[in-house]
């Protein structure tokens, strides 16, 4: 037998071995898996749009940035393996990872990351967070692994930056169908989307790192509570990133074929107020408003207990978070005693216009209730997103809202005077450049208390909790991240149990 | 008639059913178990007890007060869906009747027809995207699907009554078609207004529990038996009474309402009586 014959027995037997294991394959963990999700991405681009659905279905399966959130939030090395930070902290030097290619065969490197960057910051972008690309004056390419970022004053917060789902890096050759045909580096490819229904994506044979466990992974979109509670009852999808009605959870948590995970958001959820339309343009209406609001009996009513009561913009896990939920303690006396003091002893009616989901449309019935008790009436009105997005938060016609704000660490929003609720201090703006421009850990968490005692004591918005993180899956998969502290349904780590 | 009446099952039936949930109404407004303005979320989903005969619902009202006060908005936007529908359907059909073959005669029925050739749900929804959802645009829109019901019938009637020889007499009397209608064509499709107009009211409150049950009914906080359903959908395996009883209260009224209009039509009309026994 000469060596090419034996190497073809032994292949020709692998391939026996092969089929015969393949027939007894029911003992074997399943490689694809089904994933619902209650919105649709508008398109598929996550540099060009604010909707987290995007991110939901692509961040770290199909786009990687040089940095990314694990699933604690921490950040971790992305595409870059390394960085070198100068004594300034004003330059950047990353080191990218060796042999990355795109879904399309194309080199990853340096040039990439300043088309990237580039893109992101250039006037015209249309990168829905171009603020985290403010600081950057320069991008340099030392050589084609080597890639340098200068800042025109050090930032603190430029690697936490670096991996949000807007800063992931993209190429220039398939950029012009990136809205239909996204094409990263992940370890995932995008294989087929039926709009209206579902994505496709599978496994990436080429991965630089760690290749998925997964071959293959379909994200389905249900919008509607009943199918979504039907969907998973029956396992036609193995998990729901977000599961839309929490008062169903404890009849999966009964049941073993079903894991139920609770996790924490970046989601604070708030009584938004319309900071320039009067009365809430006096401070004694709003703090009014948040004394009025009964916070545990919102979190029970709406979300069946899932929550996490907060007093301000920020997240309770971060290790910077201050409990100010004390400013705002549930007293109905000392909201109508202050509405009093403002000018409305007999209250007033504002409109109350209301999102979809559950905490929104029932916070906003019993929100409704609270504040009648007090006096003030409010119109309800209950939009679906497209309509909320073009009268509130760009139209700005709106008295109260309620809404999650689901991006990590957006405390900054309040520094925006042009953001829908339009709160205007220059006092917190002030906070916020200092915070930019601190490194030093323990000055930045001074600052962000600090910010964090502002808007709460400017009583900006009702803040009602932080949204917890809802997800059910069949008890075999393992893997999904529990909590959510970015918009994202990594499946890179997910797998199927014996 | 009183006697007739009385022997007739499904008008008592269907009699006493309605003004069972009109009496429901009606009371609720000087009195109910338990104010439906006030949540308490302590007492959320409460099975059937002596405090709250038909439970609570998810933020604890008492869902039987839920249910009195909203019969009054069922009621509520379906009389009034009836009243456009009659308050212009009938002249149009006397109108167009009074005129058959006319220009006129072709643009009213035909401008029906484009009416009612939309489903009433599409209208609603059309009407609501436009001036957004609230409890008058339901009943507006209901009632503008009601127009055409009633233009037609009143119109067939009318066709037939004005070759009637007392119409004939009222002619050479010289009276105009305008007298005629009201004097001696109205007084005679009455009695199939009424039967219509009941089932119309029948439909109306489905139909507005169907708007209601998608959101574009009454909006929050009145309370509507439609969003009551909506309400209980995803909790019917936790808590089936909330969606059970107002269900129920849908299915009786609408079910009450269609046998009082079969027995009345029974009652008016001594021919389909006397085949029917």
């Amino acid at each position: 037998m000469t060596y090419l014959n034996f190497t073809r027995g032994m292949v020709s037997a692998l391939a026996l071995v092969a089929a015969m294991t393949g027939t007894v394959g029911m003992a074997q963990a399943k490689t694809d898996i089904v994933v619902g999700m209650q919105l649709e991405p508008p398109h598929l681009d996550p540099t060009s749009a604010a909707a987290g659905a995007i991110d939901s279905v692509l961040y770290a399966n199909v786009f990687e940035g040089l940095t990314r959130f694990g699933p604690d939030g921490s950040v971790n090395p992305g595409l870059a393996a390394s960085w070198d930070i100068s004594a300034d902290g004003t330059v950047y030097t990353f080191k990218l990872h060796d042999g990355v290619t795109f879904h399309d065969g194309t080199t990853m490197d340096a040039e990439d990351v300043k088309f990237s960057l580039d893109r992101a910051r250039a006037e015209d972008s249309v990168n829905a967070q171009k603020g985290l690309f403010a600081g950057i004056t320069d991008v340099t390419v030392i050589d084609p692994l080597t890639v340098q970022v200068t800042l025109g004053a050090p930032n603190g917060s430029f690697l936490f930056n670096m991996a949000w789902g807007d800063a992931v890096i993209v190429a220039p050759e398939s950029i012009e169908n990136i809205k239909t045909n996204p094409v990263g580096t992940g370890a995932f490819k995008f294989d087929n989307w039926v709009q209206g229904d579902r994505i496709d994506i599978v496994k990436n044979p080429d991965y630089w790192g760690e290749p998925a466990k997964l071959d293959r992974a379909t994200f389905k979109f249900i919008s509607d509570p009943t199918a979504a509670f039907a969907a998973v009852m029956a396992e036609d999808v193995h998990a729901f990133a977000g599961f839309p009605a929490p008062e169903n959870l404890p009849q999966f948590d009964a049941d073993p074929r079903f894991q139920v995970l609770i996790g924490s958001t970046e989601g604070e959820t708030i009584l938004s107020t319309n900071n320039k339309q009067a009365p809430f343009d006096n401070i004694k209406v709003r703090e009014a408003l948040a004394h009025a609001i009964d916070r545990q009996a919102i979190i029970d009513g709406a979300m069946f207990g899932y929550g996490t009561p907060i007093g301000t913009h920020f997240a309770p896990h971060n290790p910077d978070y201050v409990d100010l939920t004390g400013n705002s303690a549930y007293d109905p006396e000392k909201a109508k005693a202050l509405l009093a003091e403002a000018g409305f002893p007999d209250g007033f009616t504002t409109t109350l216009k209301l999102p979809p989901p559950s905490y929104a449309r029932r916070g906003g019935e019993i929100i409704a209730a609270q504040l009648r008790a007090v006096g003030i009436e409010t119109e309800i009105s209950n939009l679906e997103w497209a309509q909320w997005l073009e009268q509130v938060f760009t139209g700005k016609d709106f008295g109260l809202t309620i809404v999650s704000h689901t991006e990590p660490m957006d405390i900054g929003i309040y520094a925006n005077p042009d953001y829908y609720f339009q709160y205007d201090s220059a006092e917190f703006q002030k906070i916020m450049t200092d915070l930019t421009a601190a490194t030093d850990p323990a000055a930045r968490s001074a600052l962000l208390k600090q910010a964090q005692e502002k808007i709460s004591l400017d009583y900006v918005n009702g803040y009602l909790f932080q949204l917890a993180a809802l997800s059910v899956a069949n008890a075999k998969v393992m893997g999904l991240w529990k909590n959510a502290p970015t918009q994202a349904t990594d499946l890179t780590a997910v797998y199927w149990a014996d | 008639m009183i006697r007739a009446a009385l022997t007739n099952r499904s008008l008592v039936i269907g009699l006493a059913l309605s003004l069972i949930f009109v009496g429901a109404a009606l009371v609720s407004f000087v009195w109910v178990p338990q104010d439906v303005a006030t949540l308490d979320i302590a007492n959320k989903m409460k099975t059937p007890s002596a405090a709250h005969p038909l439970g609570t619902d998810h933020f604890g009202r008492d869902i039987l007060s839920m249910i009195m006060v909203g019969a009054r908005t069922s009621i509520a936007v379906a009389v009034v869906a009836v009243v456009i529908g009659m308050g212009l359907g009938v002249p149009l059909g006397l109108a167009a009747a009074a005129r058959r073959g006319s220009l006129l005669d072709e643009v009213i029925m035909r401008g029906n027809d484009l009416v009612f050739a939309f489903p009433s749900l599409l209208i609603a929804i059309m009407i609501t995207a436009v001036f957004g959802p609230s409890a008058l645009n339901a009943i507006i829109a209901i009632g503008i699907f009601n127009i055409p019901v009633f233009a037609r019938l009143t119109r067939g009637a009318a066709l037939s009554l004005w070759t009637r020889d007392y119409v004939l007499a009222a002619r050479v009397a010289g009276k105009g078609a305008v007298r005629i209608s009201a004097e001696h064509i109205l007084p005679n499709v009455t009695n199939l207004l009424i039967v219509q107009g009941t089932i119309q009211f029948s439909l109306g409150i489905l139909a507005e529990a169907a708007l209601s049950y998608v959101g574009l009914g009454a909006q929050p906080p009145v309370p509507s038996w439609g969003r009551m359903l909506a309400d209980s959908q995803t909790m019917i395996s936790l808590a089936p009474h909330m969606a059970i009883f107002p269900g129920m209260a849908i299915l009786l009224t609408v079910l009450g309402l269609n046998l009082m209009g079969d027995g009345l039509r029974d009652l008016f009309d001594p021919r389909i009586r006397r085949d029917r026994r």
